[in-house]
């Protein structure tokens, strides 16, 4: 299940917002979509993101997809744990599948971004293709 | 493959050789006088020491665990996997041309010249370019060349606003990579519900910072797009350049001409379209045409024709962009490209591409009553299937791929294009039967029946292959690079 404390992005992001401190990480049905991930590249803590932007990438053995930031900020957290354990992502892609946190300078990007029950219904709707 | 056959280093023994060399009869340097210490390896090399019979019998084997086009159909989308016709390599091998040396001096090299001179000429007539290089050694190497055209041209303008590159979301990963790679920035734009670019968000990001448009037309979901003129009008509007990528170009010879729709630069693959060998056993070959206006900043030198008749290699191009490659091309492929263009003529190579697409509606019209059709239309040359009719039995693209694997196929491209999601993109080209394509249909038919009725089979095949299902995850994320002596 898709939780309710989050954001969703028609990228199949997700964001966690804890005041201006937002998580950042890729949501269930990227992970599965995906399929094994073998490796994933995030920035480096002190790095900055652009809302909108690509701030990583995920790779699976069947593509590399990019991961975009829903915020604009200075990455202050990031979690050194998924780099040597990329399958965490497909095991718990809401939990210790986390990416990077951000302090946040903007959040109006978020805005645009789905909550659950919309993420859902998109995700019902865009099977069609 | 352990177990199958060893590698050859395990075939080797010490101070067994292939051949035994005569005594040296010319002075000796000792390396150490030649070669910087800190250049020259102290340990040995450890290279497999063999007998020719061995060698040659290691590789024949091997080569028999192979699948290519003179063993069974290769459905692989976009890489258009037609079969290559022996004569081209019978012409290839023609000792005038298998022992050409490129220090040669023109008089004596103008047949080769002027096969390239009249191949350059061919691929104009053929796309609507006014001048092409065929310097580019592969479809990437051919984008990469396209695009620092590009960018050379608006730097002879100083035109410096112009940092982006526009692709379409279905487009090849080479396109975005290129571009990146020429230090643009890359902007996408969506697909609309006909698969075609989104005109309404392309004219968004159509602006006066837009260096170029890269697209391939039919596209990767092997539908043409009809708004091209309009795409072209709005590239060109704001100044930039419409590039093709020629991958798709099997579908269109001598029916439609990238110039005629507006295209600057196009890049071909002899690899592809024109019956050259792919991949291993190539090499490719990605000639770049462009508009006149863009003919000086080709790679140099270019083959041209004096007035007298004669051919030379004109290295006086000051707006060229260098060369892209040492010498002048993958002289045997453009030989065979050659042979196959002067073998079908106009009327043959139409009626290929007429037949290449009619294969794939075929085959298209008879699997969309067992697999999902996301853009139900009229295909070109390849078309897009995904099993989400048979989602429910879990089996996803890549065990139907594997499946196909155990009933002798090379299964076609899978999730590929990235839009459509678990794509399998099936590309049979022209030159297979009508008894090919059922029975390869009537293979997918029953695998979606397997699924229904034992989908554990599906999902673990292949099981009569060589090698069974590979663990790509393990391979992926605790690659064996690397023999060891045991």
């Amino acid at each position: 299940m898709n939780p309710k404390d989050l954001k969703y992005s028609k990228d199949h992001d997700w964001a966690r917002v804890e005041g201006n401190v937002v998580t950042l990480g890729i949501t269930d049905h990227a992970q599965e979509s995906l399929g094994d991930v073998v490796f994933v590249e995030i920035p480096a803590v002190g790095a900055t993101v652009t809302a909108g932007q690509s701030y990583g990438t995920v790779e699976s053995v069947k593509a590399v997809s990019d991961i975009v930031a829903a915020v604009s900020g200075k990455v202050i957290a990031v979690n050194e744990a998924i780099i040597d354990a990329p399958d965490t992502l497909n095991q718990d892609p809401y939990g210790a599948g986390w990416l990077v946190r951000v302090e946040a300078t903007d959040q109006s990007a978020m805005d645009a971004m789905m909550n659950a029950e919309e993420y859902d219904a998109y995700l019902a709707a865009e099977g069609d293709h | 493959m352990k177990g199958l056959e060893p590698l050859i280093f395990e075939y080797s023994a010490p101070g067994r050789s292939g051949v035994s060399l005569p005594p040296l009869d010319v002075p000796t340097s000792d390396s150490a006088t030649l070669i910087p210490s800190g250049m020259l390896r102290t340990t040995e090399p450890e290279l497999p020491e063999a007998a020719e019979v061995d060698v040659v019998r290691h590789f024949t084997r091997l080569s028999t665990f192979n699948h290519g086009l003179d063993t069974g159909f290769y459905p692989l989308g976009s890489c258009t996997m037609k079969y290559n016709p022996k004569v081209n390599e019978m012409l290839a091998r023609l000792p005038g041309f298998a022992n050409v040396h490129p220090y040669q001096p023109e008089e004596l090299t103008q047949g080769t010249l002027q096969l390239m001179g009249e191949l350059q000429a061919d691929l104009g007539e053929i796309t609507g370019m006014d001048a092409f290089t065929l310097q580019p050694a592969a479809g990437a190497h051919g984008e990469m060349t396209g695009i620092l055209i590009i960018k050379a041209y608006h730097a002879f303008r100083k035109d410096a606003k112009r940092r982006k590159v526009i692709v379409p979301d279905s487009a090849h990963g080479t396109n975005p990579a290129t571009a990146a790679m020429a230090g643009f920035e890359i902007v996408q734009v969506p697909s609309n519900a006909r698969g075609g670019v989104d005109i309404e968000q392309l004219r968004k990001v159509a602006t006066d910072e837009v260096a170029a448009f890269m697209l391939t037309n039919p596209n990767t979901l092997g539908l043409f797009d009809e708004n091209i003129k309009e795409i072209a009008d709005i590239i060109h509007g704001v100044g930039g350049l419409l590039y093709y990528d020629g991958a798709n170009a099997n579908a269109i010879l001598g029916i439609a001409r990238p110039g005629d729709m507006g295209f600057d630069v196009v890049h071909l693959n002899l690899h592809k379209t024109f019956s050259t060998p792919h991949g291993g056993g190539g090499p490719g070959s990605g000639p770049v045409g462009v508009k006149d206006f863009l003919a000086p900043f080709l790679p140099k030198p270019v083959v041209v024709r004096k007035p007298e008749g004669s051919y030379t290699l004109d290295h006086d191009r000051p707006l060229s962009i260098g060369k892209v490659r040492a010498f002048y091309t993958n002289f045997s492929v453009v030989v065979r490209a050659y042979a196959y263009i002067r073998s079908l003529g106009g009327e043959g190579l139409k009626q290929a591409s007429e037949n290449a697409v009619l294969n794939a509606n075929y085959l298209m019209a008879v699997l969309k009553a067992h697999y999902h059709l996301p853009f139900d239309r009229v295909c070109m040359h390849e078309f897009v299937i995904t099993p989400k009719n048979l989602k429910s039995y879990g089996v996803h693209t890549l065990d139907i791929a594997k499946r196909l694997l155990d009933y002798g196929y090379h299964p076609p491209t899978i999730y590929f294009p990235l839009i459509v999601e678990e794509a399998m993109m099936i590309e049979p080209t022209e030159t297979e039967s009508v008894e090919t394509l059922d029975q390869f249909a009537e293979t997918l038919i029953k695998i979606a029946e397997e699924v229904r009725t034992d989908a554990e089979l599906v999902k673990s095949a292949p099981h009569t292959t060589l090698i069974t299902r590979l663990d790509e995850v393990g391979a992926a994320r605790k690659p064996d690079l690397r023999w060891r002596k045991g």
